[in-house]
């Protein structure tokens, strides 16, 4: 076992040491801080966890290359999220458009909320209505009864 | 209506089964290309074989046509090869390749060992029209009509029965 756990550590030194390679230039630290940001919210299609930003696919590279080269060229943010969408799809955002099909993505957290605290409010008024028949009676709040262990039922 | 409530519970796990079974039997990998429908990118890329001759998308236009993306380091691409020389013998819908970030000698032994069924790969070094073809896992393949519009994309290998059950119908479907 703890060679395993040396085994998996060393692979996180190769994977921090290959991360550290990520940056391409830093002629350019506000272009590319900005390339890093963009990227930071596009998702790596081969490694699908990953954003472009963090991923060392090859992929990931060349499109941190198209971004930082478009980014150049003087096009808008908007514009490379466009040109992404246009060949990957809504799935390379990891922030997907409210649409239709994404609706149930969006708002379906918020109905599941909403639907839970309105049953609990139901039943907690409801049950505030029953009278007292319907609740058992509190046990005594005795040590000895707390300690006896149970009778036996008859 | 009281007595059937207490199946409530089970009425909501059922549906909850139902969309786990669905998110299961989903393929992840497999995203939907928003490209199906759209006009294949344009490009202008050297032969393989040939680094003098050039070929682009104006040269392709008016027939129906197969492009397929494949490099020699892809292992996926071995598994499929025999599919496209068997299918290349056997068609008359030229097969173009799409040669994704390799080198070019590595490209061409690659092609002598395993066979060639491609009218001429298109030599992609930077993998620039991959990105424009929204290429993210060699092999993948299109289908492209005779407006230049992409009607098919597998991702990863092609296999025997999606080659019978949806590209040839399609390729004949096309050339009609």
């Amino acid at each position: 076992m703890p060679k395993f756990l040396l085994a998996l550590l060393a692979l996180c030194l190769v994977a921090a040491v290959h991360a550290a390679d990520a940056p391409l230039t830093s002629a350019e630290p506000e272009l590319e801080k900005k390339m890093l940001r963009i990227s930071a919210e596009l998702r790596c299609l081969v490694c699908q966890n990953q954003t472009i930003a963090d991923s060392n696919a090859e992929l990931a590279v060349d499109l941190r290359k198209q971004v930082l080269d478009m980014l150049r060229s003087g096009q808008s943010e908007q514009q490379i999220i466009d040109y992404m969408t246009a060949r990957y799809g809504d799935f390379v955002l990891y922030r997907p458009p409210v649409k239709g099909a994404t609706f149930l993505l969006w708002f379906g957290p918020i109905v599941l909320m909403v639907g839970g605290l309105a049953t609990l409010v139901l039943v907690l008024r409801r049950r505030s209505r029953l009278g007292n028949e319907h609740f058992d009676a509190d046990e005594a709040e005795d040590i000895t009864t707390a300690a006896r262990p149970a009778e036996p039922t008859r | 209506m009281k007595r059937w409530q207490f199946l409530a519970p089970l009425a909501l796990f059922a549906v909850l089964l139902g969309f786990l079974a669905v998110g299961l039997n989903l393929n992840p990998r497999e995203v939907p290309s928003p490209l199906i429908g759209k006009p294949a990118p344009a490009f202008e890329l050297t032969r393989l074989d040939d680094p003098a001759l050039k070929i682009t998308h104006a040269d392709l236009k008016g027939q129906v046509w197969i492009l397929n993306v494949w490099a020699s380091w892809c292992v996926a691409c071995r598994q499929e090869h025999p599919l496209l020389v068997d299918f290349a013998k056997r068609s008359t819908v030229p097969l173009y390749g799409l040669n994704y970030k390799d080198k070019r000698n590595d490209g061409l032994a690659w092609l002598a060992r395993f066979g060639n069924p491609y009218k001429a790969s298109l030599f992609d070094i930077d993998g620039r029209v991959g990105i424009d073809f929204g290429v993210y896992g060699v092999p993948e393949t299109f289908v492209i009509d005779k407006q230049g519009v992409i009607r098919f994309k597998q991702i990863g290998p092609v296999t025997p029965e999606v080659l019978r059950d949806q590209i040839e119908p399609l390729l004949k479907q096309l050339n009609a």
